[in-house]
This record gives structure tokens, C-alpha cells and sequence, in this order.
């Protein structure tokens, strides 16, 4: 494959933008630094200005205050057009009028490359995404993967420095998303490129990230490697945002070192402390680190809840509990000893999946 | 960017250098003017001959705004100095060039205050020509492109000078002569400002008189006003007849109906008039017949308002129609099967479901033709007799015997102000309150359909009407055919013969008709005035719906503006502001080619903005992050995918050019005479067939257009382009079809 690359980094200083009169934030002095080479999710719920920022890197927005940099170069006033970075859009906007070939050389050709160079350059692209024998043909000939690809070949032509993908995969069905999702990660990680990929679906930031962008509120909520942020959530939103984690009050009673012995409606787990004193504390329960136990078993432990929804999901029991601390969602792997809604049940947490967080 | 400047100010300096400056007495196009004495002639010299050689020294500071930008031309955009440099430019260079022109006229200086201060002047100037036209231009694109260089629309030049042209283009073709009237309601015969005169004109009897009360004639306003509240209210009622048997029953010619809604736009505004002549005018058929029956004088109840409104409700009713299959097509099926799931019965439902979500669209058809009727020229002019409405009388003002300019205009001011406001009010109270209820989901179910007794009613309105619609087109092209209507009824082609007889002779083909003349210069116009009004209207519909800028709001309503502004209007305000220098348009074919543009561009910015709204706005936004700039983005992915509604916005100025009559009565002339002021000559003298022979004519030329036109729309779906995805092909014809249609809605 001939496609080169030229990865280059992002830049946010201090990054504001105000819609209108200053009536609407959208993005509030975000600042964040994008590596050559990286696939970096911004990720968050709808409203948070994950989009935002991914079109001021594009240039269809600028900046109220702040400032931009790609590869370097300080880009903050500089129109789209003249950007060195190329889009997937949510929408794909293919442009119907033009066949599959055209579409993926239209960048090429708008620059002054030869029709024939720039057809062949795109036939090269079409290549690397699969779809090398469908040039002749109309977006609407092909099916919503296929035209997701040829947005992608579209924008890997141009060879950009950064990579940018709206909500790439929201119009494709769940299944077909996992098989994309995956392959557009191999493709960067083969061309090197650095991409910025936007979307609300946690899972799928999870999977496809070097790193993620947590945003909310038009702030960034927290930075860091899926792991990290699984994890370690730093806030409450977080751990809801990531992984549906339960809230739940505790209260520290001892600290060692790194870590603290956390008191949950008398369940007692030790944890990584992250600077939280002795005193009431907010412990985020992954829904799968609940541990329920009926009969003899449950009426042993200390925390003891209702079950007040038992659902069958065929990999899982999902369950909803009431008790001390308040409701847990609980997902449990062994449908073959379900308990009944109605139950009494004992609640335990298992060692990982736990963790201490700050409130909002 | 540099480039473009570069050759803008080419532009400029040939405008300065080798064009006329002022305007040639026999037209620019004959180039006469370049082997008669060109360059040493006075009337033909360029600006820069002028100021040397012929004593108008005035044009010289024109080159001194034309040599600013060469001292920045090498400097950095970004350097504040280039961009404040063009700007001052560009609008001195403007601002100079109306200075001078509105100073200095065909008498010397216009104002008594100037001669005292510089003296008399024996050199007098006339009508700015292409010269001047090419220096404005240029000084509009300095004055765009340093706005852009300072960082107006993200520093987009394109979209910068867009704008720019278009604002510079209303304000001189709609603001201007409008305000011209404003001027012209407050000045007496000797030019003085006299609100005494304005206060005359405005309060005389004729006017608002309530004499139609107490058995005499009301006042002109009253007439009208009379007039078109009775036509918005027949024309509403039976356009939502016509709507719920098409949209609501199973009328077996629902089809056929719906061509109805085509007639208005290729029918010549007066003909329904001509037509409904032929049958209830003194020696018309249906009179006669009943005169001969029951013996009594035939009687002349045509002429006047229950002829007009007879003939305005015949002319308008297809527009109801059209406006009102979208508002009870609007009315989402699921609200209804809500409605007769919680028990309510069909009529029930219709009375307290569809009609109250329908309100807000029947009064906007109802609004619409008010608007209409208002402006309506041609039925008043033939049917008219002594019932005066705003619009003759207008004319008669200028034409007639008083030929009073200031009578004109206050009755104009009257006549702009009641169609204003019923634009106004369908913009901004309606605008607000509508219940479309067709959302983007996709919407099950069928409308139910109308209890049995509304259904006879609707079908005991719409089926006689329909055949009486019928029967007066039928009358029209029975008409041309017939010797001498109602005295000698024997068939002819001596109509034909005399309006488009051929002959030949040595030198090849004769265009001996008298209809020839007008004829040929009629497509000539419309066709030169087609493709500028669509990119007059696209263009302007692409920055609405594109770009976000201050004052788009009063942009749009200047753009829309002359759609309320009644062709008379148009027409008189173009006269008073176009007959003196420096725009003396008046006499010449360019002066109805604008007119067409702006009194037919609020079409295709409609017809573009719904064609756009379409379009998905990434597709710009991807054209813009691979790298083409906004210009490149219009004209390779935006204009191809507007294509139906392009050909829309062509066909539909050109058929509306050719139909146009209220202000092109005010503005041909001996050698620019169109089809339908011929027409309405004709009919001033009574010669009925000749007339009505020239209008079945120009239906056939239209109706021919319009054929061939879908038909090449309809063609394209063969080839390539329309497997597009569905949406593209099917919006496509539809556009086509929805934006001929689309004028009056």
C-alpha cells in the first residue's frame, strides 16, 4: 500500500466556544494534547461538546477563545479548507450525484491532482478498505458498511494528519458496528495515523481507544486509557457514564498506605484509597462485582436487600435490589440458579469492579 | 484570492478606460456606438476621454479609487492594511460614482445649491452605461474582497461578494424605486415636498368614500378591499373542497384534477376575464341565449364586481387548491385514527380534529389570495367597467389623461400597505403557529375518508366548478376560431392569420403577423431574464440556508419582499425611479428583463431553499474538509444536486415572464412591446379574437416548455444519475413539478 501517512498531533489550549451571544457554552477552556499516532475518543452524552470540539479540529467551527494547534501549527483561525485534517461523518455525505471513485478522488481533484492520477489514487484507497471492484458504482448501489468505507477511503486519500470520525458506526446495526469498529482500528494502527474518534457509545470507546476523552458539560470530565478509566473512575459521572456503575455511600474506617477499608451497609472491602480520608465516601459497584446470595447462604451476611426485578437476558440475569444503601443494578452470570424477584438476598462484592469516588 | 483581484480590477479599469461610460442611445448590443466616431464622439467616449477631453472632470476621482488597491495589491491578507485599503476603496469608489450621478443630471447640476457653489454647468450627463456598470462592479468586489480579508464570513470571499451582490442588487431594483414612490406621494408638480398634496391625493373621496353604502360608489380602497375578501374567501372555500374530494374520497378523476393546479401558471392573467366575455358579456352566448329566452335586454351585470370577482375566483381557486392539498395532506393520518380510536365518528373527527389543525393553512391560502387578488391587474382591466380598483386606477394615474405622478404614488403607498400587511401577517403570525404535523418518522395509516353528507357537498361544489373551469378554457381556444363572437359565428383562421400570418417573398421569410413583433421580443426577454432570475435565486437561497450572518433575518425579508409588492406597484415605482439619470432604463429591453428578476426571484430562493433544506448539510461540510473552498463546493456538489430545481426556477421565470402583465404595462415601449400589454391593446379595442387567438398561442408555447421540460427531467431517470438513492430521484421530479407550482404558496 502506497498510502503514506503524516501523523500529527492535536493541540487545545485553553478552548472556548460560545454560540450566539454568549448565550450557550458549548465548549468551557478545554484543553488537551493529542499524540501523533493515537486514537483518542471523545467521549460523553449527547449535548457535551464532543462534537464541538471534533469540528473545531475540522475548522467548520472556530474557537470563541483559545487556541488550536495540528502538527505543530497554530491552525486556530485557519477555515476547513485549508486544514490538513479529513472527516468521516456520521451521515457518511457521500455525495450521490458522484460514483464511488469520484467521490473518494473528489479531494484529490479539488486540489489540482489530474483526473486520471486522482482516480487512480482513489482506486488505491477503495483498495485498502476492500471495496477495489465497486469504483463504478453509486453510493446508493452499496450498502450502509460499504458506504461507511468509502467514507473512510475518501478521507484516507488526502493523507491527512489527523483522522477525524463523527459517530462513525451510529447508522450501522449493532452487529455490523463490532465488525467496523474493529477494522477501522487495525487500519489506524497499520497507517500510524492519529484519529479522533467521537462518539457516546462507551463500549465502543472502550474498544477502539488508545485513549479517551471523557467529556461533560462542555468540560473534560477525565482523560485516560480505557483501563484507567474502567477502573478508576475520578467521578461518580464517570463510573455512571462508564460501565453503568452503581452509586452507593460507604464510609472509610481505615487507611494502609494505598489503601482503605471501606464499610458498605456493613459489607466491609478493602480499596485503593486515592486520597480520600476516613469519612463517608461515594463507592461506585460495577453491576457484575455485586455478589447476591439466597437462602441460608444470603441470611448470613450482613447486607441484606430485595429483589425487586428479575430479568432473564440469556447470557445474564439482570437484576435491580433494593436494600441499605440504597438500589443496585446487578448483572449476574449464572442463569442457571436464578433468583426470584420477591427474594431475600444477602449482598457481597467481589474484589475487583469497586471502586471510590469523588461526588459529582 | 489575488487573482481574483487582479482581474476585478481589470474589470474596473476597462470600464474606466475603453467603455462608454454613459448609456448609448441606440443600445450597447447593436455596437453601433463603435463604428460611429467611438472614443472621439462625446456620447460614446469612455470615463477617462470624458475627463480630459469633453469637460466632465467629475469622473476623474473614479480613477483614483481604481489606483488605491495597486499600493496593497502585494501585501499579506492578513495584513490589516490590505483589507482596510480595498474597503475604503470599494466604497469611496461607490459611494463617488452615485454621489456624482444623482448630482449631476441631464439639466446640469439638480440641485440649486451645487450650481451656486460651483457654478452653471453646460455639460449635462445622461444615463450611466456599461463603462460606469463595470467600474461599480468592480468597486462592489474591492469592497467584498477586503471585507473577506478582514475576516467577514470566516474570511470567505466567495460568500462575501454573494452577499454583497445581492444586497447591492435589491437595494437598487426593489429599495430604491420603492422608496422612490414614498418620495414622489410627498412632492407637488413643481418638485416641492408638500404633505398638503400627499394629504389631497390620500384623503380624496374617490379613495375612501363609503358611497357604495347609501346606493352610490365607494372609494377605490373600499373596492378593493371588498374585492379581495370576497375572492380570498370563495377561492379558500373552494379550494378545500377541491382538496378534501382529491385527498379524502375516491373520486375517480382525482388525477385529472389535479391538473387543474398547473392552468393558473401557464394562463395569462386577463384571459379568464376574455373568456368569461365570450360567455356572460353582452353579446356572449350564455346572454344571449337567456336574452333570447326570456326576452329581455341583455344585460351587462359582467362588468364590474361580479364579473371580477367571478373571474379572480376562476383564476385563483387552482391556487387554493394547491395550497390547501398540502395542508390537509399535513393533517398526519395517526392524529385522526387517535381521534376515531377514542370513539369519535368521522364527522366528529373532521370538525374537531383535521379543521382546527387545517386553520392555520387555510388562512394562509386565505392571505394568499387576498395578496393576489390585490394585485391583480388584468381581470379588473377587462371586466372592470366602473368599478375601480387600486391597481387600474394606478395605471390610469399615470397613463390615463391626469398622468399624475403624485396620485400614482399615494394610491401605490395604499395599495403596498394592505398587501404588506397581509404579508405580514402571514409571515409572522402564521409563521409560528403552524401544526404540520409530517415529521421526518415515517407515518402509517390512511386518512379517513369524509362522511357521507360533507362528501356530496364537497363533490356538489367542486364537479360543476370543475366543468365550468373547463368550459372557459374551452371557450379560449374555440374563441380564436370564431369570425366575430356573438354577431358572426361562422369559423375562421383569420384570427391566426392576422396575429402570425407568415409570408414569403424574395428575401425569404415575412413575418407579416402583427403579433410577431411582440411575440419574438417576449421569448426574447423571458429568455435572457430565465437564467438570471434562477441564479439570482439560488444563489440568494444557498446563503439563507448555508451561511449564518448578522441581519440575515432582514435579508431574507428584503429578498422576499418584492413577492408582496403588486406588479403595478413594481411597475410605477420603476418608472419614477428608472426615467432619469443616473439609471435611465426606462424605454429599453433591460429595464423588463430586471423587473422579471426581481418580481419572479422570490420564486426560485422559495423553490431553492426547500430544494437545499434537502440537502444534508455535511455534504458541504465534507466537500469543505477535503479541501475545497466554498465557490468549488457550490458549483460541484450543491448546484449538481439542485439540478430539478434549477430547471424549476428556469422554466417557471420564463413561463412567468411570458404571463406577466401589471408592471410590464407600465414598461414596454415602441421597441420593447410584449405579448400581453399587445394583448390587452387588443382587447381595449374590442377585437376579442385576435386576442384570444395570441393567448391560446402563448398557452401552447408554455404548455409545449413545460412538457418538454419534465419530459428531459423525466428522461434523466434513464440514465445514470437517478438510480440515486430514491430520495434524490423522487424529490428531483418532484421539485420540478412543486416548483413550478410552488409561486403562490
Amino acid at each position: 500500500m502506497t498510502l503514506k501517512t503524516r501523523a500529527g498531533s492535536v493541540v487545545f489550549e485553553n478552548v472556548t466556544k460560545t454560540f450566539g451571544k454568549g448565550a450557550v457554552t458549548a465548549i468551557d477552556d478545554v484543553s488537551f494534547n493529542i499524540h501523533p499516532g493515537e486514537l483518542v475518543t471523545l467521549l460523553g452524552p449527547s449535548g457535551c461538546g464532543k462534537t464541538t470540539t471534533l469540528r473545531m479540529i475540522a475548522g467548520l467551527e472556530h474557537p470563541t477563545a483559545g487556541k488550536i494547534m495540528i502538527g505543530d501549527k497554530d491552525v486556530t483561525h485557519l477555515p476547513a479548507t485549508d486544514r490538513d485534517v479529513s472527516m468521516v461523518f456520521q451521515s457518511y455525505a457521500l455525495f450521490p450525484h458522484m460514483s464511488v471513485v469520484e467521490n473518494v478522488a473528489y479531494g484529490l481533484t479539488v486540489s489540482g491532482q489530474k483526473k486520471n492520477e486522482a482516480h487512480d489514487r482513489a482506486r488505491e484507497g477503495l483498495g485498502l478498505v476492500g471495496l477495489a471492484d465497486y469504483g463504478d458504482r453509486l453510493p446508493s448501489e452499496l450498502s450502509g458498511g460499504q458506504q461507511q468505507r468509502v467514507a473512510v477511503a475518501r478521507a484516507l486519500v488526502l493523507e491527512p494528519e489527523v483522522l477525524l470520525l463523527d459517530e462513525p458506526l451510529s447508522n450501522l446495526d449493532a452487529k455490523l458496528r463490532r465488525h467496523v469498529r474493529t477494522e477501522i482500528r487495525d487500519l489506524q494502527q497499520k497507517l500510524g495515523l492519529t484519529a479522533v474518534y467521537v462518539t457516546h457509545d462507551q463500549e465502543e470507546a472502550l474498544a477502539v481507544s488508545d485513549r479517551i476523552i471523557v467529556m461533560n458539560r462542555s468540560v473534560i470530565a477525565q482523560q485516560g486509557t480505557p483501563r484507567q478509566l474502567y477502573e478508576e473512575p475520578a467521578s461518580a459521572f464517570i463510573a455512571d457514564f462508564i460501565g453503568d456503575a452503581n452509586l452507593v455511600q460507604g464510609e472509610v474506617y481505615a487507611v494502609n498506605g494505598d489503601m482503605a477499608d471501606v464499610d458498605i451497609g456493613g459489607e466491609r472491602v478493602t480499596l485503593r484509597q486515592r486520597a480520600h480520608g476516613i469519612g463517608a465516601v461515594e463507592v461506585a459497584v460495577r453491576p457484575d462485582a455485586v455478589r447476591l446470595s439466597d437462602g441460608a447462604a444470603g441470611a448470613q451476611m450482613s447486607l441484606k436487600g430485595n429483589v425487586t426485578h428479575a430479568t432473564y437476558l440469556g447470557s445474564a440475569m439482570h437484576y435491580t435490589v433494593q436494600c441499605a444503601v440504597g438500589e443496585l443494578f446487578v448483572i449476574d452470570g449464572r442463569i442457571d440458579t436464578p433468583i426470584k424477584a420477591g427474594s431475600e438476598v444477602g449482598i457481597g462484592f467481589a474484589a475487583r469492579g469497586l471502586a471510590l469516588v469523588s461526588g459529582q | 484570492m489575488r487573482r481574483l483581484l487582479w482581474f476585478w480590477l481589470a474589470i474596473g479599469w476597462i470600464g474606466f478606460v475603453v467603455l462608454p461610460w454613459y448609456q448609448q442611445e441606440y443600445g450597447f448590443w447593436t455596437l453601433e456606438w463603435l463604428t460611429d466616431g467611438y472614443t472621439f464622439y462625446g456620447d460614446y467616449a469612455p470615463a477617462i476621454l470624458q475627463g480630459f477631453m469633453f469637460d466632465r472632470p467629475w469622473l476623474m476621482p473614479v480613477a483614483v479609487f481604481l489606483l488605491t488597491p495597486f499600493l496593497v495589491i502585494k501585501r499579506p491578507r492578513q495584513d490589516p492594511l490590505f483589507g482596510n485599503v480595498l474597503i475604503a476603496s470599494g466604497l469611496c469608489g461607490i459611494g463617488y460614482m452615485l454621489l456624482q450621478g444623482f448630482a449631476i443630471g441631464v439639466f446640469g447640476f439638480n440641485y440649486p445649491f451645487l450650481t451656486a457653489l460651483f457654478g452653471e454647468l453646460d455639460v449635462r450627463q445622461y444615463g450611466l452605461g456599461y463603462g460606469a456598470l463595470f467600474c461599480a462592479a468592480s468597486f462592489l468586489v474591492l469592497f467584498c474582497t477586503g471585507l473577506a480579508a478582514r475576516g467577514t464570513m470566516r474570511g470567505d470571499v466567495f460568500v462575501t461578494t454573494s452577499i454583497g451582490v445581492i444586497i447591492a442588487l435589491v437595494a437598487t431594483f426593489v429599495f430604491f424605486p420603492v422608496s422612490r414612490i414614498l418620495i414622489s406621494a410627498f412632492v407637488n408638480h413643481d418638485g416641492v415636498l408638500s404633505a398638503a398634496d400627499f394629504l389631497r391625493n390620500f384623503a380624496a373621496s374617490t379613495v375612501w368614500g363609503l358611497g357604495c353604502f347609501a346606493g352610490g360608489v365607494c372609494g377605490v380602497a373600499w373596492n378593493t378591499a371588498i374585492l379581495a375578501i370576497l375572492t380570498a374567501t370563495s377561492t379558500t372555500l373552494l379550494g378545500l373542497a377541491f382538496a378534501l374530494v382529491v385527498t379524502r374520497t375516491g373520486f375517480v378523476w382525482k388525477k385529472s384534477l389535479r391538473v387543474l393546479t398547473v392552468l393558473p401558471i401557464i394562463t395569462p392573467p386577463f384571459v379568464i376575464g376574455l373568456a368569461l366575455i365570450l360567455l356572460f358579456g353582452r353579446s356572449g352566448t350564455v346572454t344571449q341565449f337567456f336574452a333570447d329566452l326570456l326576452g329581455v335586454e341583455a344585460g351587462r351585470w359582467l362588468y364590474g364586481l361580479p364579473g371580477i370577482w367571478l373571474a379572480q375566483t376562476l383564476s385563483f381557486t387552482p391556487i387554493s387548491f394547491l395550497v390547501l392539498i398540502g395542508v390537509v395532506e399535513g393533517v398526519s393520518p395517526s392524529m385522526e385514527e387517535a381521534s376515531q380510536t377514542l370513539r369519535a365518528d368521522r364527522w366528529q373527527t373532521f370538525v374537531r380534529v383535521s379543521l382546527p389543525l387545517m386553520r392555520p393553512g387555510l388562512a394562509n391560502a386565505f392571505l394568499l389570495a387576498f395578496i393576489e387578488s390585490m394585485a391583480d391587474f388584468g381581470n379588473p382591466m377587462v371586466l372592470g367597467g366602473n368599478y375601480d380598483v387600486l391597481s387600474t386606477d394606478i395605471f390610469f394615474a399615470i397613463v390615463g389623461a391626469q398622468n399624475d405622478q403624485g396620485r400614482a404614488a399615494v394610491l401605490a403607498i395604499i395599495l403596498l400597505v394592505f398587501t404588506l400587511s397581509a404579508f405580514g401577517a402571514q409571515r409572522f403570525w402564521l409563521g409560528k403557529k403552524s401544526y404540520a404535523t409530517v415529521s421526518g418518522k415515517a407515518d402509517n395509516g390512511a386518512h379517513i375518508s369524509l362522511n357521507p353528507g360533507l362528501r356530496r357537498l364537497c363533490y356538489g361544489t367542486v364537479i360543476p366548478w370543475a366543468l365550468f373551469t373547463v368550459v372557459i378554457y374551452a371557450m379560449i381556444f374555440f374563441g380564436a376560431f370564431v369570425k366575430r363572437w356573438g354577431f358572426d359565428n361562422s369559423l375562421t383562421l383569420d384570427n391566426y392569420v392576422e396575429a402570425f400570418g407568415i409570408g414569403w417573398s424574395d428575401h425569404g421569410i415575412v413575418w407579416a403577423g402583427a403579433a410577431w413583433d411582440s411575440f419574438w421580443t417576449t421569448l426574447n426577454i423571458s429568455v435572457i431574464a430565465a437564467p438570471l432570475t434562477a441564479a439570482v435565486g439560488l444563489t440568494t437561497a444557498y446563503l439563507l440556508v448555508r451561511q449564518n450572518f448578522r441581519g440575515k433575518n432582514i435579508f431574507e425579508f428584503g429578498t422576499m419582499l418584492s413577492f408582496a409588492i403588486p406588479g403595478t406597484v413594481i411597475g410605477v415605482s420603476y418608472i419614477l425611479a428608472f426615467n432619469v439619470p443616473p439609471l435611465e432604463l426606462t424605454g429599453t429591453g433591460v429595464i423588463l428583463v430586471i423587473c422579471f428578476i426581481f418580481r419572479n426571484m422570490p420564486v426560485g430562493v422559495r423553490g431553492g431553499i426547500a430544494a437545499m433544506s434537502q440537502l444534508d448539510k455535511s455534504l458541504d461540510e465534507a466537500s469543505l474538509t477535503l479541501g475545497a473552498n466554498s465557490f468549488t463546493t457550490f458549483r460541484r456538489v450543491i448546484l449538481p444536486l439542485l439540478r430539478p430545481a434549477i430547471v424549476a426556477a428556469l422554466v417557471y421565470s420564463f413561463v412567468r415572464a411570458i404571463t406577466s402583465v401589471s408592471a410590464v404595462i407600465f414598461l414596454v415601449s415602441a421597441d420593447h412591446n410584449m405579448a400581453t400589454s399587445y394583448i390587452i391593446g387588443l382587447v381595449e379595442n374590442g377585437r376579442y379574437g385576435v386576442a384570444i387567438a395570441y393567448c391560446s398561442v402563448l398557452i401552447l408555447v408554455m404548455l409545449m416548455v413545460i412538457v418538454t421540460v419534465q419530459g428531459l427531467i423525466g428522461k434523466r431517470k434513464l440514465r445514470r444519475e437517478d438510480r440515486v438513492a430514491t430520495d434524490i430521484s423522487t424529490t428531483g421530479g418532484k421539485t420540478a413539478v412543486s416548483g413550478l407550482r410552488e409561486k403562490h404558496s
